[in-house]
């Protein structure tokens, strides 16, 4: 025997013996291995969460328009992004971190599209897919058309696209896992359209028209339209 | 094209390559006899207006030449459903086409159009005008279930009220909105408030039905993965009992109407209709405006351009039917299943060619007035083989899909004789489609009032009789064999066509102007049912009126016929078999 082979054999040991005894065999990953004798990493905890938060996404299964079916498309076979540890679609909002968003958002959606982005339990992220997310797109001139989901809700990604091909919405996934992973977030602050009490709001022409039709403590959200982009 | 039949109640005339096709546009053509020129005259296709004048009596108050329907007549007010009775009953006009209700300078219209299931060609409209100052008519609600939803719709998009009407309220903005966005005094900029109403909450309804019985209230949607978007059902339930359910629609209503009236005719109109029926039916849609501009303008597209249309429009089918058969087994499965995954794999094919040819994915806007955009890629005869694998491959998919589906014992139980729709209800709704044809209403427009290549090509229209979930699905996978037939022919078309004489647009002027106060409606037949669209001109280049006749708005109509008193568990699956697409439902 040669003193190499009692090095190694003597590191065999003491790997063993750290690994402490009772650990099923099938847990003894190559990874594992390739740490050697020190099985530790040294990094900071908020990096390791955010690494983590990345690399094993739950999207919410959500669904507007057009884009949508590109987005469906995303998920399915061919370019299937759960590849990318980002691809379980998950039906309600309470089990998901990440909500895409891939339609139109018009006047009478909005506030219940704020209300799902509610419902997310932090941290969560948002990436906007196609145009009408981004200005409203097509239809941006249209009466009812919210002009972009920004105004509603903070918005990490947007990819934009009329519809995006699933290639640029995976692309964009990868980016918003980039800048998850660098503990990067979109900052939330007051949008343009807030949900709030109808009582709240200040009285002009407008409200007090439907006073009588709306209870003080209804939620509302009031369309500006003439301040919209 | 004169003016007091700006359009010629034919289909439209390029698309038919018989003799008597060309006859209806150009007198030049040799073989025209006085015979056969009289032969586009209204009467001989079976609408006489003058017999339909007598049976209307003094309802009417003039007749009407603008629109392009057999015959057209003005009728008061307070006789519309008198009106629409007679003809329904005693002329046979048994379809509801469409509802357009438009502001004048100086009244409000309403427009029934009114269809034969038996024979679309012919065609009657009911123009109702009304005052500005108090612009109330008579509903046709009673006499047309149908038109319950159109008239809100015209109720609430342009503001014409309806005595008589069981249920008059917004039906695709919120309630709390101010103001008729396509009446001509609408302000824009005005603000709206929208509410997060509190009706929603199910346990307070729960706790307030307590007293009197046991039903249940629970809300389905606006976000469901059930819903196949953005719709909402008020449903009450008894047990597990579906007692009442209320579609609340307008969760994507996106102004569809105004972005193309503020569109000119030759080029920014056609992007718009790919996002109707946004799953890949995208050149269906297309046709359906391609159909009425070029009748409106009197263009004639070139035949080789319109087996080019035939073609891609029914690859357009397949792609639609298989989204709806792969989302229909996810709702009766509940989960993302091999079936989805087949469907999306089997779409995928479709779309490459698609993209191939037009050059997108979805949105194709490969159409233009007159024809299409360009020809076939580049190699051509690999293109062909392309397409002709993709053919070849797909009886042994459709084979897959009814192993897992339809030869499915699970799916039978749980498709055969839930969602029944017979067959006069069907009618009575305005449904088309793989629906209609679910429930044996023999009508598909492809065959019924020709465009395109179709009448020159050999296929069948697919009809079921079991009415219900099950015979809706059958009807699509059937369907997809047809189209293959159709594609198959086409493409063998298209390979022998001499080099020379390929023309892939028709030569149509830069601006189109119609003429003033021409007024069109067409209609052809989409992946989910009739497709139409009106439109009223007057004289610029962009239209005055535009509406879209939604085929899913219809059919939508029909759920709570189909779902009260069963489970719960089928009206999902009732909701799946009509499907529905609520890019066009809301529009
Ligand atoms: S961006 Fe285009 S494809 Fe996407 S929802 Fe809007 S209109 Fe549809």
């Amino acid at each position: 025997m040669s003193t190499d082979d009692d090095d190694v054999n003597a590191a065999t040991k003491t790997r063993e013996a750290r690994r402490g005894r009772g650990v099923d065999d099938r847990f003894n990953s190559k990874l594992r291995e390739a740490f050697g004798s020190t099985p530790f990493i040294l990094t900071k905890f908020d990096q390791f969460m955010n690494w983590v938060r990345g690399s094993s996404m739950f999207m919410l299964q959500f669904g507007i328009a057009c884009c949508s079916i590109e987005m469906m498309h995303t998920y399915a076979v061919k370019h299937d992004l759960d590849r990318f540890g980002a691809g379980v679609p998950r039906a309600s909002p309470r089990q998901a971190d990440v909500i895409v968003v891939p339609g139109t958002v018009v006047s009478k959606f909005a506030p219940r599209m704020k209300r799902i982005y509610d419902q997310m339990p932090e941290p969560k992220f948002v990436v906007s897919m196609g145009s009408c997310t981004v200005s409203g797109g097509p239809f941006q001139q249209g009466y009812n058309v919210v002009k972009g989901a920004e105004e509603v809700i903070p918005v990490d990604i947007h990819v934009p696209g009329c519809p995006p091909r699933p290639e640029a919405l995976v692309y964009g996934v990868a980016k918003l896992q980039e800048r998850i992973t660098n503990g990067e977030s979109s900052p939330v602050t007051v949008k343009p359209y807030e949900l709030e009490q109808f009582g709240d709001l200040e009285r002009d022409e407008v409200v007090e028209q439907l006073a009588e039709e709306i209870d003080e403590d209804t939620l509302v959200m009031r369309y500006d339209w003439a301040g919209s982009p | 094209m004169s003016t007091d039949r700006p359009d010629d109640s034919e289909s439209e005339s390029e698309s038919e390559p018989e003799p008597d096709g060309d006859v209806e546009r150009e007198a030049a053509v040799p073989e025209t006899d006085p015979e056969v020129q009289r032969a586009r005259a209204p009467a001989t296709r079976g609408v006489d207006p003058d017999r339909l004048e007598r049976l209307l009596g003094d309802a009417v108050l003039r007749r009407d030449d603008q629109i392009n329907a057999d015959a057209a007549f003005e009728v008061r007010p307070d006789a519309v459903q008198d009106s629409l009775e007679t003809l329904k009953r005693r002329a046979g006009f048994d379809h509801l086409s469409c509802v357009t209700a438009q502001e004048y300078a100086d009244r409000y219209e309403s427009i029934y159009h009114l269809k034969k299931y038996a024979d679309p060609t012919q065609e009657v409209s009911i123009v109702v005008p009304t005052s500005r100052r108090d612009p109330t008519s008579e509903s046709a609600e009673p006499v047309f279930r149908t038109a319950d939803w159109h008239e809100r719709e015209a109720y609430d998009l342009v503001g014409v009220e309806y005595e008589d009407h069981p249920d008059l309220r917004r039906i695709l903005l919120p309630e709390t909105w101010q103001g008729h966005p396509l009446s001509r005094d609408y302000d824009r900029d005005r603000p709206q408030i929208v509410t997060l109403d509190e009706h929603a909450n199910p346990l307070k309804e729960d706790h307030e039905a307590e007293a009197d019985d046991s039903t249940m209230f629970v809300n389905i949607g606006p976000h469901h993965p059930a819903t196949h978007g953005v719709l909402h059902l008020k449903t009450t339930l008894d047990g597990e009992q579906v007692a009442d359910v209320e579609p609340d629609i307008g969760y994507l209503h996106r102004c569809e109407e105004q972005m193309a009236q503020l569109g000119t005719y030759r080029h920014q109109i056609m992007p718009y209709p790919d996002r109707w029926d946004y799953v890949s039916a995208g050149l269906l849609n297309e046709w359906a405006y391609a159909r009425a501009v070029e009748d409106m303008a009197d263009v004639e597209v070139p035949d080789y351009a319109q087996v080019i249309r035939t073609m891609s429009a029914e690859l357009c089918r397949i792609a639609a039917h298989m989204l709806a058969v792969g989302t229909f087994a996810l709702d009766v499965y509940g989960d993302f299943t091999a079936i989805f995954m087949y469907a999306v794999r089997d779409r995928e094919r479709v779309q490459n060619l698609l993209e191939d040819l037009t050059g997108q994915r979805l949105m194709f806007n490969y159409f233009r007035v007159g024809g299409v955009v360009w020809d076939l890629p580049e190699d051509r005869q690999a293109y062909v083989e392309t397409v002709r694998d993709f053919l070849e491959e797909l009886p042994q998919a459709l084979e897959e899909y009814h192993d897992l589906l339809t030869g499915n014992e699970i799916f039978q139980l749980r498709c055969v004789d839930t969602g029944v729709l017979p067959p006069e209800t069907a009618k009575e709704y305005g449904a088309t489609g793989p629906v209609a044809r679910g429930s044996g209403v023999d009508y598909d427009l492809r065959r019924d009032d020709p465009y395109g290549y179709y009448d020159e090509l050999d296929w069948d229209v697919v009809t079921e009789d079991g009415c219900d979930n099950y015979a809706r699905v059958l009807v699509r996978l059937r369907e997809v064999e047809q189209s293959a037939r159709i594609v198959e022919q086409c493409v063998d078309l298209l390979e022998g066509w001499p080099a020379a004489d390929r023309e892939v647009q028709a030569n149509v002027p830069r601006t189109l102007k119609p003429e003033k106060d021409a007024e069109v409606y067409r209609a052809v037949e989409a992946a989910k049912g009739e497709l139409g669209v009106y439109m009223r001109s007057d004289g610029t280049d962009k239209p005055a009126r535009f509406k879209v006749r939604s085929p899913c708005f219809s059919n939508l109509q029909t759920l709570p016929e189909l779902a009260e008193g069963e489970y719960v568990a089928d009206l999902v699956a009732s909701l799946g078999s009509l499907d529905i697409v609520l890019g066009e439902v809301d529009r």
